[in-house]
């Protein structure tokens, strides 16, 4: 694996509250994902983990609170959402590709429209970036024909062809069959071995422990414990965690 | 027998319906065509427009187009042919002059952007939430990703609705035959509606109804068949092998 030659961006979120009218999701969470390293959020559904995580690039925007991308205040008022969303790369579960164009237009249709790349260009960092996620030769097919993992890894060669500096993953796993996971968590660990700042939500514990740098337990909208892998799976210190690491583990 | 024979001279008078057939095709059918054609295009543009104002965070944009569309899906075609068609000269507002074609392009395409508007919304907002995100958590801006991606989308998924309103469209084109056309103008409800009353048979009428099929009933077929490719895609037979999935 070759080492990326940028220094990593952090992500610091500062206290970040969210709500949906009087229903509270996120309580003053602290976190600091940093550059360069793996952040897993792990936590029972309805915890607040895939707020959190869209906070990260403004789909969700803290009631209170501020979150940094290196050193740029996202969270500021007149900050440019559009420009900020380049920086950070984002997976969803359900793929959400493009379904009136090919695999290669859904890589190259952001690079030409916001970034201005020119045509070739685009076409040249989208074979890349598809290339390395093993599809190169379903270039031409519409994201109907492919696969729940194929469409998944396409997902993840168009974030990649924006050049972002942070990649975020919202349970990217979730909705594939268990025999197409794997070639998805393989893309994942290699873009982690790579050095991207990553900060996933996930329910693969295993992938948690064997490339994250950090583990986060959200309960309830809150921040429990934040630790590295052995730590955090060895041995968790509330009580909360330990219980849900029962059930999951 | 005198009853069969009635009958036959009052639809099927093959002589009076050849002897039209030259001015139904040449002049009729041309005229139909290019009057629906023109019409849909505005109605397109209308629609397209309204059906923005009608998804519009704004209350000053939505409200307006919300009216524009009730009221002009509320009413008689017949009504707002006459109020925009003739109404619209007579009030001193010569836009296009005395080119009568104008203002029924206008009237229809004015009329049919109202429906247009509602299918266009249906299929916009049939667009999931999650690609509207994905589009924008790539940087696309609010207008780039409604043109780029929420507009494509859904006007694909539309098309059949569409298609049905752009046979109504070719049918409220004989509505124009009351704005009063001239001879060179006529289309095909008037040209045969002219000849029915001179010969005092239906059979023009007749005739004109079959060309109007001929359009219409293949049109929908067309367009069933297209919408069905493009939902399952190309056939997976002409597309090179698949490699492992994982």
């Amino acid at each position: 694996m070759t080492t990326m030659t940028r220094a990593g961006t952090a992500v610091r979120f500062e206290h970040i509250d969210k709500s949906f009218g009087h229903n509270q999701v996120l309580h003053d969470i602290v976190l600091e994902a940093p550059g360069g390293a793996t952040t897993c959020i792990v936590g029972p559904s309805g915890s607040g983990k895939s707020t959190l995580l869209r906070c990260a690039n403004l789909l969700e925007v803290p009631t209170s609170g501020r979150i940094l991308i290196g050193d740029e205040a996202i969270t500021d008022p007149g900050a440019d959402v559009d420009r900020i969303r380049t920086r950070v790369g984002m997976v969803f579960q359900n793929f959400h590709l493009f379904p009136h164009h090919t695999v290669l237009h859904n890589v190259t249709l952001a690079q030409q429209r916001v970034l201005g790349r020119s045509r070739e260009e685009a076409v040249q960092v989208a074979r890349k970036h598809l290339e390395s996620v093993g599809l190169s030769r379903l270039e031409d097919r519409r994201p109907e024909q492919l696969s729940g993992g194929q469409q998944q890894r396409v997902a993840i060669a168009r974030a990649l062809a924006m050049d972002p500096e942070v990649m975020l993953f919202d349970e990217a796993t979730s909705a594939l069959d268990p025999e197409l996971v794997k070639g998805v968590l393989a893309v994942m660990r290699d873009l982690a071995d790579r050095g991207m700042t990553m900060i996933v939500v996930t329910h693969e514990m295993r992938f948690a422990r064997e490339v994250a740098q950090q583990v986060v337990f959200l309960d309830q909208g809150r921040l429990l414990e934040a630790a590295r892998p052995a730590d955090f799976f060895d041995t968790p210190r509330s009580d909360r965690l330990r219980s849900f690491l029962k059930q999951v583990l | 027998m005198d009853g069969i024979q009635h009958v036959l001279d009052t639809f099927f008078d093959l002589p009076l319906i050849f002897s039209t057939l030259p001015t139904l095709l040449k002049e009729g059918l041309l005229n139909t065509l290019f009057l629906t054609v023109l019409a849909s295009v505005i109605g397109l543009v209308v629609g397209v427009f309204l059906a923005s104002g009608l998804m519009s965070r704004r209350l000053v944009l939505r409200l307006p187009c919300r009216w524009y569309v009730d009221v002009l899906r509320g009413l008689p075609h017949i009504l707002s042919i006459y109020l925009i068609g003739q109404g619209l000269p007579l009030a001193g507002l010569n836009v296009f002059g005395s080119w009568t074609y104008g203002y029924a392009a206008l009237a229809i395409g004015l009329m049919e952007g109202a429906y247009m508007a509602e299918i266009f919304r249906s299929g916009f907002q049939s667009v999931e939430k999650g690609i509207v995100e994905a589009a924008r958590s790539l940087g696309l801006s609010r207008a780039k990703t409604m043109r780029l991606i929420v507009i494509p989308i859904g006007f694909r998924r539309v098309l059949p609705a569409l298609t049905g309103q752009f046979i109504l469209v070719i049918k409220s084109t004989a509505l124009v035959y009351l704005l009063g056309l001239a001879t060179g103008q006529r289309e095909m409800f008037a040209i045969a509606q002219d000849t029915s009353s001179n010969n005092a048979s239906l059979s023009p009428l007749v005739a004109a109804g079959l060309f109007y099929l001929v359009i219409t009933v293949p049109l929908t077929y067309a367009v069933n068949a297209w919408d069905r490719r493009m939902r399952e895609g190309r056939p997976v037979a002409t597309l090179p092998p698949v490699e492992a999935a994982a």
